[in-house]
């Protein structure tokens, strides 16, 4: 560990050192959750992991709607009159640290009985002492050890869901089934004659019978009903020859034991079941941290502070909100209603909503749109719609929201599977009649097997695990998807369509140039003296860019919400913020953010606020126009129009000014025009253009925070990889089409002992498997060298 | 009665106590999180001073 960095949270403590117990913290926030350890003996939260912590961030009144009782038992697992379970998401879950920690809560609060976390899902489900202990204190006392929970609309009434394991008991009872009659046909395998073997034939059989039976009525259900469902849409998919094998294969099992035929094929029949459903276990990876169904729900708070008429202030739920109740809205609060601005200087940003990076000025009477984050102050404001009838949530009544984009799902499978199906049946039909001529005892028998031996279990395989191992692959390279069926999609793109607000550019840098006179030593002190107490994200980016001075008193410091800052320190006086309030007229308005700076009434400068564009961008375009065509797409003003223009390839389509619907609706037109369309967004106002697009890819800075709904989402880091991202989806198909072929020569050797009448059940038992497994370790090996490659 | 029987009952039965065992498992919830007992497991005697203040458990499932 480097020595100037906090002991808690491992950010950068030069600035501001705070040294307690020799130990070096950046902030008071961190040094006060250490003290709280170390008083507790829970030092050892520093131990399994250097610097684990977070920085609480100030919650005073943030949680107050959990005061409602009818919010609390909406949250909440399990009430009675003593105990209450209740089970937060908490986004800074990140290492063993902070399981150690959270599952020792009832050392710092001896009210919690029990607390468990889940590190896959990032959340803890805690038991404690209603009586001693509500559940606002204990939400509180997570935040001021650096665990803040995250509680959002989308929690409300959550708290019951089920779970659904059903893939894992099918899984267990056909692999159980399996076994069993593996184990039980043995004998038969061996071909032993004799006496012995002769006499308890029977009840051999009939227990591989019975263990048969659920695999075939439970395990198998989903095949059948699949294959019902795509005859009566006309759709020959790949789930109709594997229901047909299956159910062959389990009546004419039956019939010869019945019949004393022979033993059935009950091994191949469960075996073959098995490997369906490792299948499909397999490619069912999810990356329970992150949710790809996101909507308006998961950003918005679940209470608000409403303001009676006698003054009285109290939570209520954000449903219950109506229209023409006066409203409270914090600092740093989201607004969840349209509404109307009453008292207080709103500052609202939209970047939620409309995409625009610039925060806005609103003053009283001012129209407030649902989304906007209220960033300076408190404000009241008057209800004009409810939450559901709000501009924001409006769009999510759009229909591309309604329908569900997994039609196609393993699509490339079911095209093969419709030749395949018909080829198989002719096969079996040719076959059957010629030994009706030649020998009519076996052509019954010909065609059962028939069918049976070309059970596409290997082509059924194929695309699973091909695409279950690309999905794992990617998942570590950090571009996240949220099933396999994006693969296929995303292989066959021709379009990309950009945003760019925090897309394209970074959300984290800003490229500032400053253009005036040169700042003397004493003036460049000012100025950072006075950035450093603001907290205006224009105040931060630029604080951060400039050099660091010594600390200083100043005189006199005020913020003029939504203008500027006046401060004063010695005998200088400096003024900064919008040209207006610097006192600069003649400054011709620019598109691009200004903050402009004057010392004693002497206007000095401007700096100059630029998008800056993420590594690699030209780049990563300039490799993309080859195969696709591009568009930038931007809620944002044309400011920035020379620059881009600059970086991207000629033929890039560039359109400013989109509202959500507008670009939703562009996506919409070309792919009327046969458009297949990757949108790659990140805010909520590209949420209906995530939605429409083909695949939808979200970015993130951070993937633990939230994104829109979507059909992945890659880490801001990997941007730039974004070409081999899509190139490895290609060779992904690629394998696939190649295991196909490899099942069908097992097919083909099959078809060969099926047609000439001399399909044994040993045979069977032997190829299913050896299909199915040499499919498994082919695609396995294959995607792992594409994986290789990509490094 | 053959010992056939016998075998083949113990045998079933075993591996059926195993079954239930497995199902009984995955409604737990023992399948849901495969990662957190993991590290959970490696957690033993960190605290060095243990509280004297006892605290209630009320365990519910």
């Amino acid at each position: 560990m480097k020595q100037d960095t906090c002991f808690h949270c491992g950010l950068d403590a030069e600035i501001t050192p705070i040294t307690y117990d020799d130990k070096l913290f950046c902030c008071n926030g961190c040094k006060t959750v250490y003290e709280i350890f170390s008083l507790n003996n829970l030092s050892c939260y520093y131990d399994f992991q250097n610097a684990p912590g977070a920085t609480p961030k100030e919650i005073e009144g943030k949680y107050d709607f959990l005061d409602n009782d009818e919010i609390c038992n909406k949250l909440l697992e399990f009430n009675d009159t003593k105990t209450q379970i209740i089970s937060l998401y908490i986004p800074h879950i990140h290492c063993s640290s902070c399981i150690w920690i959270l599952e020792n809560l009832n050392k710092l609060l001896p009210s919690v009985g029990q607390s468990t976390v889940n590190f896959g899902k990032k959340t803890v489900r805690v038991t404690f002492d209603s009586r001693s202990l509500t559940l606002k204190n204990l939400v509180k006392l997570l935040g001021s050890i650096g665990y803040e929970p995250y509680i959002s609309l989308d929690d409300y009434d959550v708290g019951k869901s089920i779970i659904d394991r059903s893939i894992i008991y099918k899984l267990g009872i056909a692999g159980f089934a399996f076994g069993n009659i593996m184990f039980l046909s043995f004998p038969e395998y061996f071909q032993v004659d004799g006496f012995w073997l002769e006499q308890y034939k029977p009840v051999f059989r009939w227990l591989m019978f019975a263990f048969s039976l659920p695999v075939v009525f439970y395990c198998a259900q989903d095949y059948f009903i699949s294959a019902y469902k795509g005859l009566r849409s006309k759709l020959l998919n790949i789930d109709v020859p594997i229901a047909i094998g299956i159910g062959v294969l389990f009546v004419r099992s039956t019939f010869e034991i019945l019949l004393n035929l022979g033993t059935g094929f009950f091994d191949s029949l469960t075996g073959l079941v098995f490997f369906l459903l490792l299948g499909k276990f397999f490619q069912h990876k999810t990356y329970a941290f992150l949710s790809f169904e996101r909507d308006y729900k998961s950003y918005f708070p679940i209470g608000i502070t409403k303001i009676y008429s006698d003054g009285n202030e109290a939570s209520i739920q954000v449903y219950d909100i109506k229209k023409g109740d006066r409203l409270l809205i914090r600092h740093q609060e989201l607004i969840p209603v349209d509404c109307i601005l009453i008292k207080g200087n709103a500052f609202i940003d939209y970047s939620f909503v409309t995409g625009e990076s610039e925060a806005v000025l609103k003053e009283s009477g001012d129209k407030l749109f649902a989304g906007g984050k209220q960033l300076e102050g408190a404000i009241e404001v008057d209800v004009l719609k409810t939450v559901e009838q709000s501009y924001l949530t409006q769009l999510w009544s759009n229909d591309v929201f309604k329908s569900n984009k997994e039609h196609s799902f393993t699509s490339l499978t079911n095209s093969i599977s419709k030749h395949f199906t018909i080829a198989v049946l002719s096969i079996a039909l040719i076959a059957t009649s010629f030994w009706l001529i030649t020998d009519i005892t076996k052509a019954l028998n010909v065609f059962t097997a028939v069918l049976i031996i070309a059970c596409p279990c290997a082509i059924a395989l194929s695309a699973p695990f091909t695409f279950g191992n690309i999905l794992r692959i990617l998942g570590k390279k950090k571009f996240y998807l949220k099933n396999a069926s994006v693969i296929e999609e995303l292989a066959k793109i021709n379009t990309i369509i950009f945003d760019k607000t925090g897309t394209i550019t970074a959300n984290r840098e800003t490229k500032i140039t400053y253009d005036g006179s040169t700042l003397s030593k004493d003036e460049e002190l000012l100025l950072t003296n006075s950035l450093r107490g603001s907290n205006h994200p224009l105040s931060r980016s630029l604080y951060n860019i400039l050099n660091t001075h010594n600390i200083v008193t100043l005189y006199s410091y005020k913020e003029y919400v939504g203008q500027g800052i006046q401060a004063k320190y010695k005998s200088n006086e400096m003024k900064l913020g919008s040209a207006q309030f610097v006192g600069n007229t003649s400054e011709k308005p620019t598109l691009n953010t200004t903050v402009h700076i004057s010392t004693n009434e002497n206007y000095k400068g401007k700096f100059t606020f630029y998008n800056a564009y993420r590594k690699g961008l030209s780049n990563l375009l300039n490799k993309l126009k080859i195969d696709y065509d591009l568009a930038v797409i931007s809620g944002d003003n044309e400011g920035e129009k020379n620059n881009l223009t600059k970086l991207l390839p000629t033929k890039t389509k560039l359109l400013f000014n989109q509202k959500p619907e507008d670009k939703l609706d562009y996506i919409k037109y070309h792919q009327t025009e046969g458009a297949r369309v990757l949108m790659v967004g990140d805010g909520l106002n590209d949420a209906g253009a995530l939605a429409q697009s083909n695949v939808g890819i979200s970015i993130s800075e951070d993937v633990n925070v939230f994104s829109p709904a979507c059909d992945a989402i890659l880490d801001a880091s990997k941007f730039n990889q974004l070409y081999s991202f899509i190139k490895i989806s290609k060779s992904a198909i690629k394998i696939v089409k190649w295991s196909f072929l490899l099942s069908f020569v097992y097919n083909i050797v099959g078809l060969y002992f099926a047609v000439t009448g001399q399909l044994a059940p040993v045979v069977a038992a032997i190829l299913m498997p050896l299909s199915s497994i040499s499919i498994v370790v082919f695609t396995t090996i294959a995607t792992n060298y594409l994986g290789r490659k990509l490094e | 009665m053959s010992v056939i029987y016998v075998l083949l009952a113990v045998s079933i039965l075993v591996a059926i106590i195993f079954f239930i065992a497995f199902i009984i498992a995955v409604k737990k919830g023992q399948y849901d999180d495969s990662y957190t007992p993991s590290i959970r497991m490696l957690f033993e005697d960190e605290l060095i001073i243990e509280k004297s203040k006892k605290t209630i458990l009320t365990k519910k499932d």
